[in-house]
Protein backbone atom coordinates (compact mmCIF):
# COMPACT_ATOMS: atom_id res chain seq x y z
CA UNK A 1 0.00 0.00 0.00
CA UNK A 2 1.44 3.30 -1.07
CA UNK A 3 1.56 6.00 1.58
CA UNK A 4 -0.43 9.19 1.52
CA UNK A 5 1.59 12.36 1.48
CA UNK A 6 0.61 16.00 1.63
CA UNK A 7 1.46 17.34 -1.81
CA UNK A 8 0.37 20.09 -4.16
CA UNK A 9 -1.92 18.61 -6.78
CA UNK A 10 0.19 20.01 -9.67
CA UNK A 11 3.26 18.27 -8.25
CA UNK A 12 1.31 15.03 -7.89
CA UNK A 13 0.22 15.28 -11.54
CA UNK A 14 3.84 15.84 -12.60
CA UNK A 15 4.86 12.85 -10.48
CA UNK A 16 2.23 10.76 -12.26
CA UNK A 17 3.80 11.76 -15.58
CA UNK A 18 7.23 10.82 -14.22
CA UNK A 19 5.90 7.45 -13.01
CA UNK A 20 4.37 6.98 -16.47
CA UNK A 21 7.89 7.52 -17.76
CA UNK A 22 6.90 9.99 -20.47
CA UNK A 23 9.43 10.31 -23.29
CA UNK A 24 8.71 13.78 -24.65
CA UNK A 25 7.19 16.81 -22.88
CA UNK A 26 6.78 19.87 -25.10
CA UNK A 27 5.26 22.58 -22.94
CA UNK A 28 4.78 26.29 -22.55
CA UNK A 29 4.05 27.68 -19.09
CA UNK A 30 0.73 29.37 -18.37
CA UNK A 31 -1.05 30.08 -15.10
CA UNK A 32 -2.41 27.94 -13.43
CA UNK A 33 -0.74 25.00 -15.17
CA UNK A 34 2.79 26.30 -14.52
CA UNK A 35 3.72 24.16 -11.52
CA UNK A 36 3.04 20.97 -13.47
CA UNK A 37 5.49 21.72 -16.29
CA UNK A 38 7.94 23.50 -13.98
CA UNK A 39 8.21 20.38 -11.84
CA UNK A 40 8.53 18.18 -14.91
CA UNK A 41 11.36 20.31 -16.24
CA UNK A 42 13.07 20.00 -12.83
CA UNK A 43 12.67 16.23 -12.92
CA UNK A 44 14.20 16.08 -16.41
CA UNK A 45 16.99 18.54 -15.56
CA UNK A 46 18.08 16.68 -12.43
CA UNK A 47 18.01 13.31 -14.16
CA UNK A 48 15.02 11.82 -12.33
CA UNK A 49 13.04 11.52 -15.54
CA UNK A 50 14.73 10.41 -18.74
CA UNK A 51 12.68 12.49 -21.16
CA UNK A 52 13.07 15.22 -23.73
CA UNK A 53 11.65 18.43 -22.26
CA UNK A 54 11.04 20.84 -25.14
CA UNK A 55 10.65 24.45 -23.98
CA UNK A 56 8.67 25.52 -27.03
CA UNK A 57 7.97 29.12 -28.07
CA UNK A 58 4.17 28.90 -27.82
CA UNK A 59 1.29 26.54 -27.16
CA UNK A 60 0.72 26.24 -30.90
CA UNK A 61 4.27 24.91 -31.14
CA UNK A 62 3.74 22.74 -28.04
CA UNK A 63 0.86 20.85 -29.61
CA UNK A 64 2.62 20.65 -32.99
CA UNK A 65 5.65 19.17 -31.25
CA UNK A 66 3.38 16.74 -29.37
CA UNK A 67 1.90 15.52 -32.66
CA UNK A 68 5.37 14.94 -34.10
CA UNK A 69 6.74 13.12 -31.09
CA UNK A 70 3.64 10.97 -30.68
CA UNK A 71 3.76 10.11 -34.39
CA UNK A 72 7.37 9.03 -33.90
CA UNK A 73 6.21 6.62 -31.21
CA UNK A 74 7.17 8.55 -28.06
CA UNK A 75 4.97 8.68 -24.98
CA UNK A 76 4.01 12.34 -25.05
CA UNK A 77 2.63 14.66 -22.39
CA UNK A 78 1.80 18.33 -22.22
CA UNK A 79 -0.30 20.62 -20.10
CA UNK A 80 -2.05 23.93 -20.71
CA UNK A 81 -4.76 26.36 -19.66
CA UNK A 82 -7.06 29.09 -20.90
CA UNK A 83 -5.51 31.43 -23.48
CA UNK A 84 -2.72 28.91 -24.04
CA UNK A 85 -5.21 26.17 -24.81
CA UNK A 86 -6.93 28.54 -27.23
CA UNK A 87 -3.62 29.21 -28.97
CA UNK A 88 -3.25 25.44 -29.38
CA UNK A 89 -6.68 25.18 -30.91
CA UNK A 90 -5.70 24.78 -34.55
CA UNK A 91 -3.50 21.80 -33.76
CA UNK A 92 -5.81 20.26 -31.17
CA UNK A 93 -8.08 18.96 -33.93
CA UNK A 94 -5.27 16.93 -35.57
CA UNK A 95 -4.25 14.16 -33.17
CA UNK A 96 -7.78 12.72 -32.83
CA UNK A 97 -8.40 11.64 -36.40
CA UNK A 98 -4.66 10.92 -36.77
CA UNK A 99 -4.90 8.57 -33.77
CA UNK A 100 -2.01 10.09 -31.83
CA UNK A 101 -2.34 9.21 -28.13
CA UNK A 102 -1.05 12.43 -26.56
CA UNK A 103 -1.97 13.00 -22.92
CA UNK A 104 -2.68 16.53 -21.70
CA UNK A 105 -3.71 17.87 -18.32
CA UNK A 106 -5.71 21.09 -18.59
CA UNK A 107 -5.76 23.26 -15.48
CA UNK A 108 -9.11 24.87 -16.29
CA UNK A 109 -9.26 28.64 -16.31
CA UNK A 110 -11.52 31.39 -17.61
CA UNK A 111 -11.01 33.11 -20.97
CA UNK A 112 -10.50 36.83 -21.57
CA UNK A 113 -11.97 39.40 -21.83
CA UNK A 114 -11.85 40.58 -19.10
CA UNK A 115 -8.54 38.90 -18.33
CA UNK A 116 -8.94 36.30 -15.62
CA UNK A 117 -6.45 33.78 -14.32
CA UNK A 118 -9.10 32.09 -12.19
CA UNK A 119 -11.01 28.90 -12.54
CA UNK A 120 -14.03 27.97 -14.62
CA UNK A 121 -14.57 25.63 -17.58
CA UNK A 122 -14.75 28.06 -20.48
CA UNK A 123 -11.29 27.16 -21.82
CA UNK A 124 -12.14 23.50 -22.32
CA UNK A 125 -15.73 24.06 -23.45
CA UNK A 126 -14.42 26.08 -26.38
CA UNK A 127 -12.45 22.94 -27.26
CA UNK A 128 -15.33 20.57 -26.65
CA UNK A 129 -15.32 19.14 -30.16
CA UNK A 130 -11.60 18.52 -30.72
CA UNK A 131 -12.25 14.79 -30.61
CA UNK A 132 -10.15 13.87 -27.58
CA UNK A 133 -11.29 11.66 -24.73
CA UNK A 134 -11.94 13.97 -21.78
CA UNK A 135 -12.30 13.41 -18.07
CA UNK A 136 -12.85 15.82 -15.17
CA UNK A 137 -11.15 15.30 -11.80
CA UNK A 138 -12.85 16.14 -8.52
CA UNK A 139 -9.90 16.13 -6.14
CA UNK A 140 -6.13 15.74 -5.98
CA UNK A 141 -6.10 11.98 -5.71
CA UNK A 142 -8.32 11.78 -8.73
CA UNK A 143 -6.08 14.17 -10.68
CA UNK A 144 -3.13 11.84 -10.00
CA UNK A 145 -5.08 8.67 -10.79
CA UNK A 146 -6.77 10.03 -13.91
CA UNK A 147 -3.42 11.15 -15.33
CA UNK A 148 -2.08 7.58 -15.15
CA UNK A 149 -5.42 6.28 -16.44
CA UNK A 150 -5.18 8.66 -19.41
CA UNK A 151 -1.89 7.15 -20.61
CA UNK A 152 -3.31 3.68 -20.25
CA UNK A 153 -6.49 4.43 -22.21
CA UNK A 154 -5.02 6.73 -24.86
CA UNK A 155 -2.28 4.28 -25.81
CA UNK A 156 -4.48 1.18 -25.79
CA UNK A 157 -4.22 -0.15 -29.33
CA UNK A 158 -8.02 -0.36 -29.64
CA UNK A 159 -8.20 3.34 -28.80
CA UNK A 160 -5.06 5.20 -29.86
CA UNK A 161 -6.62 8.61 -29.27
CA UNK A 162 -5.46 11.73 -27.43
CA UNK A 163 -6.85 12.30 -23.96
CA UNK A 164 -7.35 15.30 -21.68
CA UNK A 165 -7.65 15.25 -17.92
CA UNK A 166 -9.33 18.43 -16.69
CA UNK A 167 -8.38 19.70 -13.27
CA UNK A 168 -9.82 22.94 -11.91
CA UNK A 169 -7.23 25.70 -11.91
CA UNK A 170 -6.13 26.79 -8.40
CA UNK A 171 -8.98 25.03 -6.57
CA UNK A 172 -7.24 21.80 -7.55
CA UNK A 173 -3.94 22.68 -9.19
CA UNK A 174 -2.57 24.78 -6.33
CA UNK A 175 -4.08 23.02 -3.35
CA UNK A 176 -2.06 20.73 -1.08
CA UNK A 177 -3.96 17.54 -0.48
CA UNK A 178 -3.22 14.15 1.05
CA UNK A 179 -2.51 12.01 -2.02
CA UNK A 180 -1.46 8.41 -2.30
CA UNK A 181 1.44 8.39 -4.75
CA UNK A 182 1.78 4.95 -6.29
CA UNK A 183 5.19 3.31 -6.44
CA UNK A 184 7.01 2.72 -9.72
CA UNK A 185 6.41 -0.99 -9.39
CA UNK A 186 2.66 -0.44 -8.93
CA UNK A 187 2.42 1.93 -11.89
CA UNK A 188 4.34 -0.53 -14.06
CA UNK A 189 1.73 -3.17 -13.29
CA UNK A 190 -1.04 -0.86 -14.53
CA UNK A 191 0.66 0.88 -17.41
CA UNK A 192 2.49 -1.15 -20.07
CA UNK A 193 5.05 0.49 -22.36
CA UNK A 194 3.74 2.37 -25.38
CA UNK A 195 3.55 0.22 -28.51
CA UNK A 196 2.11 2.40 -31.27
CA UNK A 197 0.17 0.76 -34.08
CA UNK A 198 1.89 2.89 -36.69
CA UNK A 199 4.80 5.24 -36.26
CA UNK A 200 7.08 7.37 -38.36
CA UNK A 201 9.89 5.05 -39.36
CA UNK A 202 12.34 5.58 -42.23
CA UNK A 203 12.48 1.83 -42.80
CA UNK A 204 8.71 1.65 -43.27
CA UNK A 205 7.63 5.04 -44.58
CA UNK A 206 4.05 6.29 -44.19
CA UNK A 207 2.48 9.72 -44.67
CA UNK A 208 0.47 11.06 -41.75
CA UNK A 209 -2.06 13.85 -41.95
CA UNK A 210 -2.68 13.97 -45.71
CA UNK A 211 -5.41 15.96 -47.44
CA UNK A 212 -8.90 14.46 -47.17
CA UNK A 213 -10.61 15.12 -50.47
CA UNK A 214 -14.44 15.28 -50.47
CA UNK A 215 -14.50 11.59 -51.44
CA UNK A 216 -12.70 10.67 -48.18
CA UNK A 217 -13.28 13.41 -45.59
CA UNK A 218 -16.68 12.21 -44.34
CA UNK A 219 -15.39 8.66 -43.95
CA UNK A 220 -12.33 9.89 -42.02
CA UNK A 221 -14.56 11.88 -39.64
CA UNK A 222 -16.88 8.91 -39.22
CA UNK A 223 -13.97 6.57 -38.45
CA UNK A 224 -12.67 8.96 -35.79
CA UNK A 225 -16.08 9.46 -34.21
CA UNK A 226 -16.76 5.73 -34.06
CA UNK A 227 -13.44 4.92 -32.40
CA UNK A 228 -13.98 7.78 -29.94
CA UNK A 229 -17.41 6.46 -29.00
CA UNK A 230 -16.08 2.92 -28.71
CA UNK A 231 -13.26 4.08 -26.42
CA UNK A 232 -15.75 4.23 -23.52
CA UNK A 233 -15.42 0.48 -23.11
CA UNK A 234 -11.66 0.76 -22.64
CA UNK A 235 -12.02 3.80 -20.36
CA UNK A 236 -14.29 1.76 -18.08
CA UNK A 237 -12.17 -1.41 -18.29
CA UNK A 238 -9.03 0.50 -17.34
CA UNK A 239 -10.81 2.03 -14.33
CA UNK A 240 -11.97 -1.43 -13.30
CA UNK A 241 -8.44 -2.75 -13.48
CA UNK A 242 -7.20 0.29 -11.56
CA UNK A 243 -9.74 -0.49 -8.82
CA UNK A 244 -8.68 -4.15 -8.71
CA UNK A 245 -5.03 -3.13 -8.32
CA UNK A 246 -5.26 -0.11 -6.05
CA UNK A 247 -8.75 -0.14 -4.54
CA UNK A 248 -9.98 3.20 -5.85
CA UNK A 249 -13.08 2.92 -8.01
CA UNK A 250 -13.98 5.28 -10.81
CA UNK A 251 -16.99 5.34 -13.12
CA UNK A 252 -18.02 7.55 -16.04
CA UNK A 253 -20.79 9.03 -13.88
CA UNK A 254 -20.82 9.13 -10.08
CA UNK A 255 -23.82 9.48 -7.83
CA UNK A 256 -24.18 10.76 -4.28
CA UNK A 257 -27.30 10.13 -2.19
CA UNK A 258 -29.50 9.71 -5.26
CA UNK A 259 -31.71 6.97 -3.83
CA UNK A 260 -35.30 8.28 -3.63
CA UNK A 261 -34.03 11.76 -4.64
CA UNK A 262 -36.58 13.99 -6.33
CA UNK A 263 -34.14 16.66 -7.40
CA UNK A 264 -30.54 16.13 -8.49
CA UNK A 265 -27.67 18.54 -8.84
CA UNK A 266 -25.45 17.82 -11.86
CA UNK A 267 -21.82 18.93 -11.69
CA UNK A 268 -18.38 18.38 -13.19
CA UNK A 269 -15.04 18.88 -11.45
CA UNK A 270 -14.09 20.07 -8.00
CA UNK A 271 -17.29 21.95 -7.10
CA UNK A 272 -18.82 18.50 -6.69
CA UNK A 273 -17.19 18.28 -3.25
CA UNK A 274 -19.00 21.40 -2.07
CA UNK A 275 -22.14 20.07 -3.73
CA UNK A 276 -21.93 16.93 -1.59
CA UNK A 277 -21.72 19.05 1.55
CA UNK A 278 -24.77 20.97 0.34
CA UNK A 279 -26.64 17.73 -0.37
CA UNK A 280 -25.86 16.47 3.14
CA UNK A 281 -27.24 19.66 4.67
CA UNK A 282 -30.40 19.52 2.54
CA UNK A 283 -30.88 15.84 3.38
CA UNK A 284 -30.55 16.69 7.08
CA UNK A 285 -33.51 18.97 6.61
CA UNK A 286 -35.46 16.15 4.99
CA UNK A 287 -35.16 17.34 1.41
CA UNK A 288 -34.86 14.56 -1.13
CA UNK A 289 -31.85 15.89 -2.98
CA UNK A 290 -28.86 14.10 -4.51
CA UNK A 291 -25.89 14.72 -6.78
CA UNK A 292 -24.82 13.31 -10.12
CA UNK A 293 -21.30 14.05 -11.21
CA UNK A 294 -19.99 13.61 -14.74
CA UNK A 295 -16.41 12.33 -14.77
CA UNK A 296 -16.24 11.21 -18.42
CA UNK A 297 -17.25 14.15 -20.60
CA UNK A 298 -16.15 12.78 -24.00
CA UNK A 299 -17.32 10.36 -25.21
CA UNK A 300 -20.47 11.32 -23.32
CA UNK A 301 -21.72 8.38 -21.26
CA UNK A 302 -25.43 8.66 -22.13
CA UNK A 303 -26.75 5.31 -20.82
CA UNK A 304 -24.71 5.62 -17.61
CA UNK A 305 -26.06 9.12 -17.05
CA UNK A 306 -29.67 8.08 -17.60
CA UNK A 307 -29.20 5.20 -15.16
CA UNK A 308 -27.65 7.51 -12.56
CA UNK A 309 -30.62 9.85 -12.75
CA UNK A 310 -33.06 7.03 -12.11
CA UNK A 311 -36.54 8.27 -11.34
CA UNK A 312 -35.57 11.78 -10.24
CA UNK A 313 -37.89 14.33 -11.78
CA UNK A 314 -35.81 17.49 -11.54
CA UNK A 315 -32.24 18.06 -12.72
CA UNK A 316 -30.40 21.24 -11.78
CA UNK A 317 -27.45 21.31 -14.16
CA UNK A 318 -24.54 23.58 -13.36
CA UNK A 319 -22.37 24.90 -16.15
CA UNK A 320 -19.15 26.72 -15.34
CA UNK A 321 -19.24 28.35 -18.73
CA UNK A 322 -21.46 31.00 -20.28
CA UNK A 323 -21.67 30.54 -24.06
CA UNK A 324 -22.89 33.93 -25.29
CA UNK A 325 -26.05 33.77 -27.34
CA UNK A 326 -26.57 30.05 -26.85
CA UNK A 327 -29.74 28.34 -25.62
CA UNK A 328 -27.96 27.35 -22.40
CA UNK A 329 -24.61 26.10 -21.10
CA UNK A 330 -22.94 23.14 -22.84
CA UNK A 331 -23.65 20.57 -20.12
CA UNK A 332 -27.27 21.67 -19.91
CA UNK A 333 -27.55 21.47 -23.69
CA UNK A 334 -26.03 17.99 -23.72
CA UNK A 335 -28.48 16.69 -21.15
CA UNK A 336 -31.50 18.29 -22.78
CA UNK A 337 -30.54 16.52 -26.01
CA UNK A 338 -29.95 13.27 -24.17
CA UNK A 339 -33.42 13.31 -22.62
CA UNK A 340 -35.32 14.82 -25.55
CA UNK A 341 -38.60 12.94 -25.93
CA UNK A 342 -37.46 10.17 -23.58
CA UNK A 343 -40.59 8.93 -21.78
CA UNK A 344 -40.51 9.91 -18.10
CA UNK A 345 -37.57 12.26 -18.66
CA UNK A 346 -36.77 14.64 -15.82
CA UNK A 347 -37.30 18.38 -16.16
CA UNK A 348 -33.90 19.92 -16.80
CA UNK A 349 -32.98 23.38 -15.56
CA UNK A 350 -29.74 24.98 -16.55
CA UNK A 351 -27.66 27.23 -14.30
CA UNK A 352 -24.42 29.05 -14.96
CA UNK A 353 -22.26 29.52 -11.88
CA UNK A 354 -18.68 29.86 -10.72
CA UNK A 355 -17.33 31.95 -13.59
CA UNK A 356 -13.81 33.37 -13.46
CA UNK A 357 -13.05 32.08 -9.98
CA UNK A 358 -16.28 33.06 -8.25
CA UNK A 359 -16.93 30.58 -5.44
CA UNK A 360 -19.89 28.26 -5.66
CA UNK A 361 -20.80 27.87 -2.01
CA UNK A 362 -23.18 25.57 -0.16
CA UNK A 363 -25.68 28.45 -0.08
CA UNK A 364 -25.49 28.74 -3.86
CA UNK A 365 -26.27 25.05 -4.26
CA UNK A 366 -29.26 25.48 -1.93
CA UNK A 367 -30.43 28.39 -4.04
CA UNK A 368 -30.01 26.38 -7.25
CA UNK A 369 -31.98 23.43 -5.91
CA UNK A 370 -34.85 25.54 -4.62
CA UNK A 371 -35.02 27.46 -7.91
CA UNK A 372 -35.07 24.23 -9.90
CA UNK A 373 -37.86 22.88 -7.71
CA UNK A 374 -39.88 26.06 -8.14
CA UNK A 375 -39.33 26.01 -11.92
CA UNK A 376 -40.59 22.43 -12.03
CA UNK A 377 -43.93 23.80 -10.83
CA UNK A 378 -43.91 27.03 -12.81
CA UNK A 379 -41.93 27.11 -16.04
CA UNK A 380 -39.19 29.75 -16.01
CA UNK A 381 -39.18 32.46 -18.69
CA UNK A 382 -35.49 31.93 -19.55
CA UNK A 383 -33.69 28.78 -20.75
CA UNK A 384 -30.99 29.21 -18.13
CA UNK A 385 -30.07 31.42 -15.25
CA UNK A 386 -26.79 32.94 -14.14
CA UNK A 387 -26.44 32.35 -10.42
CA UNK A 388 -25.08 34.95 -8.04
CA UNK A 389 -24.88 37.73 -10.61
CA UNK A 390 -25.29 41.23 -9.23
CA UNK A 391 -27.44 43.69 -11.12
CA UNK A 392 -26.60 47.05 -9.61
CA UNK B 1 -26.12 0.16 -50.90
CA UNK B 2 -26.98 3.83 -51.05
CA UNK B 3 -25.25 5.89 -53.69
CA UNK B 4 -22.12 7.56 -52.35
CA UNK B 5 -19.33 9.71 -53.75
CA UNK B 6 -16.88 8.08 -51.36
CA UNK B 7 -13.86 6.24 -52.75
CA UNK B 8 -13.38 4.22 -49.54
CA UNK B 9 -15.54 3.13 -46.58
CA UNK B 10 -14.94 4.41 -43.06
CA UNK B 11 -14.37 0.87 -41.87
CA UNK B 12 -11.76 0.18 -44.54
CA UNK B 13 -9.99 3.54 -44.33
CA UNK B 14 -6.38 3.04 -43.18
CA UNK B 15 -5.62 3.63 -39.49
CA UNK B 16 -5.50 7.37 -38.74
CA UNK B 17 -6.19 8.11 -42.43
CA UNK B 18 -2.45 7.55 -42.98
CA UNK B 19 -1.05 6.93 -46.45
CA UNK B 20 0.55 3.53 -45.97
CA UNK B 21 2.05 3.16 -49.45
CA UNK B 22 5.23 5.20 -49.88
CA UNK B 23 5.58 7.12 -53.14
CA UNK B 24 1.98 6.69 -54.21
CA UNK B 25 1.71 10.41 -55.00
CA UNK B 26 3.13 9.42 -58.43
CA UNK B 27 -0.36 8.06 -59.11
CA UNK B 28 -1.93 11.49 -58.75
CA UNK B 29 -1.59 13.54 -61.93
CA UNK B 30 -1.27 17.02 -60.56
CA UNK B 31 -0.82 18.59 -63.98
CA UNK B 32 -4.44 18.75 -65.04
CA UNK B 33 -5.30 22.01 -63.31
CA UNK B 34 -2.29 23.95 -64.57
CA UNK B 35 -2.94 27.44 -65.98
CA UNK B 36 0.59 27.99 -67.29
CA UNK B 37 3.65 25.87 -68.09
CA UNK B 38 7.41 26.42 -68.15
CA UNK B 39 9.32 26.64 -71.43
CA UNK B 40 13.11 26.46 -71.24
CA UNK B 41 15.35 28.41 -73.58
CA UNK B 42 18.26 26.03 -74.14
CA UNK B 43 20.40 28.89 -75.47
CA UNK B 44 20.43 30.39 -71.99
CA UNK B 45 20.39 27.20 -69.92
CA UNK B 46 23.65 26.27 -68.17
CA UNK B 47 22.35 22.86 -66.96
CA UNK B 48 22.76 23.83 -63.30
CA UNK B 49 19.69 21.82 -62.18
CA UNK B 50 18.17 24.49 -59.97
CA UNK B 51 14.76 24.02 -61.63
CA UNK B 52 15.00 20.29 -60.93
CA UNK B 53 15.89 20.93 -57.25
CA UNK B 54 13.23 23.54 -56.59
CA UNK B 55 10.22 22.02 -58.38
CA UNK B 56 7.83 21.07 -55.50
CA UNK B 57 6.28 18.29 -57.57
CA UNK B 58 9.52 16.78 -58.83
CA UNK B 59 8.25 17.25 -62.37
CA UNK B 60 11.71 17.77 -63.85
CA UNK B 61 14.02 15.06 -65.05
CA UNK B 62 17.30 15.32 -66.93
CA UNK B 63 17.53 14.61 -70.65
CA UNK B 64 20.42 12.74 -72.22
CA UNK B 65 21.97 16.03 -73.33
CA UNK B 66 21.89 17.26 -69.70
CA UNK B 67 19.00 19.72 -70.00
CA UNK B 68 15.98 19.59 -67.71
CA UNK B 69 12.47 18.92 -68.96
CA UNK B 70 9.27 19.12 -66.91
CA UNK B 71 6.72 16.31 -67.18
CA UNK B 72 3.42 18.01 -67.99
CA UNK B 73 1.42 15.29 -66.22
CA UNK B 74 2.85 16.55 -62.93
CA UNK B 75 3.78 20.21 -63.55
CA UNK B 76 1.12 22.32 -61.82
CA UNK B 77 2.36 25.58 -63.28
CA UNK B 78 3.46 27.25 -60.04
CA UNK B 79 6.37 29.06 -61.70
CA UNK B 80 8.89 28.33 -58.97
CA UNK B 81 11.37 26.92 -61.51
CA UNK B 82 11.17 30.11 -63.58
CA UNK B 83 11.67 32.21 -60.46
CA UNK B 84 14.70 30.21 -59.30
CA UNK B 85 16.50 29.81 -62.64
CA UNK B 86 19.73 31.85 -62.29
CA UNK B 87 19.85 32.50 -66.06
CA UNK B 88 16.19 33.48 -66.57
CA UNK B 89 16.05 30.66 -69.09
CA UNK B 90 12.51 29.62 -68.14
CA UNK B 91 9.40 31.48 -69.33
CA UNK B 92 5.93 30.67 -68.03
CA UNK B 93 3.52 30.38 -70.95
CA UNK B 94 -0.28 30.54 -70.32
CA UNK B 95 -2.27 27.43 -71.26
CA UNK B 96 -4.52 27.80 -74.29
CA UNK B 97 -8.28 28.02 -73.84
S1 LIG C 1 6.04 25.37 -62.92
FE1 LIG C 1 6.18 24.56 -60.82
S2 LIG C 1 5.44 22.49 -61.03
FE2 LIG C 1 5.88 23.17 -63.10
S3 LIG C 1 7.93 22.49 -63.44
FE3 LIG C 1 8.08 24.59 -62.69
S4 LIG C 1 8.38 24.34 -60.52
FE4 LIG C 1 7.62 22.38 -61.25
S1 LIG D 1 17.59 26.43 -63.54
FE1 LIG D 1 17.67 27.45 -65.54
S2 LIG D 1 19.78 27.31 -66.08
FE2 LIG D 1 19.53 25.87 -64.42
S3 LIG D 1 19.10 23.95 -65.45
FE3 LIG D 1 17.12 24.85 -65.02
S4 LIG D 1 16.65 26.00 -66.91
FE4 LIG D 1 18.82 25.55 -66.99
Amino acid sequence: MAKRVGVEVSIAVADAVKLANADVIPAYPITPQTHIVEHLSDLVANGELDAEFVPVESEHAAMSCCCGSSAAGARTFTSSSSQGLSLMSEILYHPGPMRLPIVMVVANRALAAPISIWNDHQDIMVQRDIGWIQTFAENGQEAFDLTLHAFRVAEDRRVSLPMIVNIDGFTLSHVIEPIEILSQEEVDRFLPSFKPRVRLDVKKPVSMGPVGVPEVYTEAKMAHNEVLKASKKVVVQAWKEFADLFGREYHPVETYRVDDAEALLVTMGSISETAMTAVDAMRDKGEKVGLVRIRLWRPFPGPEFRKAVGKAQVLAVIDRCLPPGAVCGPVGEELRSLFYKVPGAPKIFSFVAGLGGRDVTVERFNEIVSKARAYAKKRPTENYEVIGVREQ
Amino acid sequence: MAISDAIIGWKTLPFGCHVMEPGNSAKFRTGDWRSQHPVTDREKCIKCGMCWIFCPDMAYSQTLEGYYEANMEYCKGCGICAHECPKDAITMVPEEG
